[in-house]
């Protein structure tokens, strides 16, 4: 969308530098094209609204979603909202990262552990975490626990599933290598397995801890009175289309920072990979 | 040639069970491998000599047969037998002298005496000034040269290498094997090296083991009385040329039986 704009702005660069599959193009490039796929977006969205084509009782202008925006954390303590939220995503998916992770790697280390937990894992993962809600509130009540075990079941299956294909990933002649160096089982697992499977378990926490966030609106719009989620479906009942859509836009922006923090650690914690 | 053999491979065979019949990939093989000799097992591609390296290991069982290194006989991989593989096995975690120092690590070694020894190799192979890089900085046949150094370091009775040089482009390949006769003219260890490339188990061996296409027997022995130290120019002197010749007709044989295997596979 963003590729004709980009044209315009830096004629010495010909087509061959972005058609090239894999080829680097400049920093700036890459950041300039970032920016202007939210900046095409934002255009689209204005020009459809301030033209009055849409009814702004169904999308309204940017500056109305904005002026909600800041009515939301003047008036209605949104921030708190905020808080409670990240709070709920963050336990629940700690949990399932902290329990996850260890069965995952288990998982793609020993053939007797990968025959007793993924046909299980690969049954319930196809539950869908929102379909649970009813059943969580009978078990768990309204408060917290509820939520933040709605977002445990939405990463947990999935995330065990993907760490053991990391482990199953590391190369066997890694492994093998490891042997002919004297090595036991333990230390292959720990010297070997385990730092060779890190960076690929940190990308999959990256793209859980997404989900997470997906989750939380389904747990905070049932039977909730704090939360984003909440917020939301307070604003549907008085038909305050702004404050849902920057509600959304709001975890968006949750969801990206955790995104961008999460590459970066990557890169922090493992400058050697390729 | 009354000395006793240092590896001792004893009527191994192994077949795998694939597509319901059974396969079998070599068929009572028996070498004796002298002490601080290099042997090449030279075959062509899918006649099983790199499962014949691998059984001799540790890192697969045999069907029938046995290993024996100084009598002892094999029953698992061990720090005795160190074993470079054609792919690129570097931990990408560790720089080159960590890597260097693994096996130093896990046997207990001193870290001074780690890191003497890890220098030692670092300048032995050439890779001064990159003792602190990780292996992604590095080309094919650097890394190729820290797993050498790896496999070396760690000071194993037997060297076993697998095609070590079979990803490296031409010219990077002939250095290696320059490199690799003087590092072993150097340390004079004993040495299992295989192989599909003629010319480069000639100018490495004292002896070379042909291998026959699937199922793998050993079809000829082949001395190479070349002298030591060798050099690059060797490889067009008449004994050399001669040499290759005859490995070249006992291996051309078998690679035209393996593509006739292959199409009725």
């Amino acid at each position: 969308m963003s590729e004709p704009e980009q044209k315009t702005e830096r004629a010495s660069w010909t087509m061959r530098d972005f058609l090239s599959p894999r080829e680097p193009i400049p920093a700036s490039l890459y950041i300039a094209l970032g920016v202007g796929s939210f900046a095409v977006l934002l255009a689209l969205w204005a020009a459809l609204t301030y033209s009055r084509l849409i009814d702004p009782l169904f999308l309204p202008t940017p500056g109305r979603v904005l002026q909600a925006g800041l009515d939301l954390f003047v008036e209605f303590d949104f921030t708190t909202d905020i808080l409670n939220s990240t709070y709920r995503v963050m336990l629940g998916f700690l949990f399932a990262a902290i329990l996850g992770v260890p069965i995952g790697l288990l998982m793609g280390t020993f053939k007797a552990a990968e025959a007793l937990i993924e046909p299980i894992m690969g049954f319930i993962r196809y539950m869908p975490a929102s379909a649970f809600i009813p059943l969580f509130i009978l078990w768990l009540g309204i408060g917290d626990v509820e939520k933040v075990a709605i977002i445990f079941v939405g990463s947990f299956f999935q995330l065990v599933l993907m760490v053991a294909v990391v482990a199953k990933n590391v190369h066997k002649d890694m492994l093998e290598t490891a042997y002919t160096l004297g090595a036991r089982p333990v230390q292959v697992i720990r010297k070997v397995l385990l730092p060779a499977s890190l960076p690929g378990i940190l990308d999959t926490l990256r793209i859980i801890v997404g989900w997470a966030w997906t989750y939380i609106v389904v747990a905070e719009l049932v039977a909730s009175s704090s939360g984003i989620g909440y917020m939301i479906i307070s604003a549907q009942r008085m038909l305050r289309t702004a404050s849902i859509i920057f509600g959304i836009l709001t975890i968006g922006m949750l969801g990206l920072i955790t995104d961008y923090g999460f590459k970066w650690l990557h890169r922090k914690l493992f400058p050697w990979v390729e | 040639m009354n000395e006793p053999a240092k590896l001792h491979i004893q009527g191994i065979s192994k077949a795998y069970r694939g597509d319901g019949h059974e396969v079998v990939a070599i068929d009572g093989i028996d070498l004796g491998i002298r002490n601080r000799e290099f042997a090449t097992i030279l075959g062509p591609s899918g006649c099983g000599k790199s499962t014949l390296l691998r059984i001799v290991a540790g890192l697969a069982k045999p069907t029938q047969g046995s290993v024996r290194l100084d009598g002892r006989t094999i029953s698992g991989p061990g720090r005795d037998r160190g074993m470079v593989f054609q792919s690129y096995t570097l931990f990408p975690w560790l720089t080159v002298q960590q890597n260097i120092q693994f096996g130093l690590q896990l046997g207990g070694v001193s870290r001074p005496e780690q890191d003497k020894i890890a220098q030692q190799f670092v300048h032995r192979v050439g890779l001064r000034g990159f003792e602190h890089a990780y292996p992604k900085a590095l080309s094919g046949g650097m890394k190729q040269r820290v797993a050498i150094a790896r496999a070396l370091a760690n000071n194993p009775d037997v060297l076993l290498l697998d095609e070590p040089f079979g990803a490296l482009d031409a010219q990077t390949r002939a250095l290696m094997q320059e490199l690799l006769t003087q590092v072993w003219e150097e340390f004079h260890k004993t040495i299992l090296f295989v192989t599909h490339d003629v010319e480069e188990a000639i100018f490495l061996s004292d002896r070379v083991f042909v291998m026959t296409a699937r199922p793998g027997r050993i079809k000829a022995e082949i001395d190479v009385p070349l002298e030591r130290p060798r050099s690059y120019e060797l490889k067009s002197s008449e004994t050399f040329l001669r040499l290759k010749q005859q490995a070249l007709d006992l291996i051309r044989e078998e690679a035209i039986k393996a593509t006739q295997y292959k199409d009725t596979d």
